[in-house]
């Protein structure tokens, strides 16, 4: 029991007087990969900012580690009226040597010649690869990643996905990956956490996923299409 | 001699504010300077009427004017932009009601005609301790203004960022309306740094642009004001807005 890097017991967390988490329990261990899932607006974010103090919360998170890499959904960060940064710049936000960059640029598969270009230069893929790239550099024990794979098309999302799991196997790397896309459940995941405001499972992938949670976690579209007439 | 002492005064008063001004702009915050600038004037009138250093007079009621928006802000809901309305517009009121006339306009745009050499070894110092705070806190600051909850993850500490980068803006501001008094800060702050983000390429172009352009609208104010009378403030603004339009054409 000694090997969870994370422990979270009854999270309650409200904004604007919103209930948006309610009694959330669950625990990561070193090495594991936890995926959160669930529809738009159902709190996923909000659970990443509370776990790394950047919210305010009820209950206990405690983290065994302080080496936390957190990539923020991705429309935080891009395309925003930034200063003229080129990438070099924007490594140099973490201080590690340029051997380690660029070797780290390598391995999501981008040429070190691009830290000479600007940020606003970059493609949807080039950026989100970089900032794994980013999020990566400095060897970090647990990588919070939320949805990193959006507005990729599906070839650039199974590369991302294939290199974050390249790195995981080779760093004993811990992750926590957001997703509302139920395509890309991941196969090695350990364990998932679904998520629907108050609503909550969580368990091994196989008891997780099954239609009835689903069901209960998207709601379905029988449902919706029953309503549809009722307000004809 | 005077010359001298102006140019050196200018050159580190402007550098650093145009270096600092690179970080204001990325964060929003340029016209902060003419608010601060607005709220000293009452000081800089003091200091011309009773004769002590108008730097000091300045930073005295920078002080009082944003603890009096701190108190202000603790007993109603307003937003602390419109309490420093509130308070900026006084003092520049207050400024305007004991200030005699023929002092009025060297306040309001800078007077460089009687600076001593002290003047101008407190200033060289004080702009010293201002660029290197602010290099220290550059890259933090610019990553924290790109996304604060990566840089706090990090374990970036931003109340102590703020803390440093607001001293160094009151700062900034005292020995700034030695030169262009307290109308024109923000243009001291704001136009060097936007000619650099047109131009530079990279984070310290950006930076050290901003730097350099203020020191160059110093030098060429300041000749202009030697050769042509008018006064110096105007005339520094002016050259760092032509830099600005050069600037425009200057494709990236």
């Amino acid at each position: 029991m000694d090997n969870e890097i994370l422990t979270v017991r009854n999270l309650n967390v409200s904004l604007n007087g919103e209930e948006i988490l309610k009694d959330l329990s669950f625990s990561v261990k070193r090495g594991e990969v936890l995926v959160i899932l669930g529809p738009n607006g159902a709190g996923k974010t909000t659970l990443f900012k509370s776990v790394l103090g950047l919210l305010p919360y009820a209950g206990e998170v405690e983290w065994k580690t302080k080496r936390i890499s957190y990539i923020p959904p991705q429309e935080l960060l891009h395309r925003k009226d930034l200063p003229p940064l080129i990438l070099e710049d924007f490594f140099k936000f973490k201080k590690v040597d340029y051997g380690q960059i660029t070797q780290t640029l390598n391995l999501v598969g981008l040429e070190p010649s691009i830290l000479k270009k600007g940020i606003g230069a970059l493609s949807t893929g080039e950026f989100q690869r970089m900032l794994i790239a980013w999020g990566l550099v400095d060897y970090p024990e647990v990588l919070l990643l939320d949805e990193p794979a959006y507005g990729i098309d599906l070839g650039g999302q199974e590369t991302i996905y294939s290199l974050l799991h390249a790195f995981w196997k080779e760093h004993n790397l811990t992750i926590l990956l957001i997703t509302h896309d139920l395509n890309i459940v991941w196969e090695q995941a350990n364990s998932v956490l679904c998520l629907n405001k108050s609503y909550y499972c969580y368990g091994k992938p196989q008891e997780v996923i099954t239609p009835q949670q689903l069901e209960r976690l998207y709601g379905t579209g029988i449902e919706f299409y029953k309503h549809s007439h009722v307000g004809n | 001699m005077q010359l001298f002492l102006a140019l050196i005064i200018g050159i580190f008063i402007c550098g650093v504010a145009g270096y600092l001004g690179s970080l204001m702009i990325t964060k929003r915050m340029s016209l902060v300077g003419d608010a601060l600038g607005h709220l000293a004037l009452p000081g800089i009138a003091l200091a011309l009427i009773y004769g002590f250093d108008i730097s000091i007079g300045a930073l005295i009621f920078l002080s009082l004017g944003i603890i009096l928006i701190w108190l202000f802000e603790r007993r109603t809901k307003l937003p602390m932009e419109t309490l420093t309305a509130v308070v900026m517009s006084s003092s520049l009121a207050i400024a305007f009601l004991f200030l005699p006339e023929e002092e009025a306009i060297k306040a309001l745009i800078g007077d460089i005609s009687r600076i001593t050499i002290l003047d101008t070894l407190i200033t060289i110092c004080l702009s010293m301790i201002i660029f290197l705070a602010t290099k220290r806190i550059y890259t933090s600051s610019i990553f924290a203004s790109i996304s604060e909850d990566m840089a706090k993850v990090s374990g970036l500490n931003i109340n102590r960022l703020n803390i440093i980068y607001l001293v160094c803006i009151g700062l900034v501001v005292a020995i700034g309306v030695k030169v262009v008094g307290g109308l024109l800060i923000a243009a001291l702050v704001a136009i060097p740094a936007s000619t650099s983000k047109n131009i530079g390429k990279n984070l310290s172009q950006y930076s050290y642009g901003g730097l350099v352009f203020g020191s160059a609208s110093a030098i060429l104010g300041i000749l202009g004001y030697q050769i042509t009378g008018i006064p110096a403030g105007p005339l520094i603004i002016m050259s760092s807005t032509v830099f600005f339009l050069i600037s425009l054409f200057i494709v990236k």
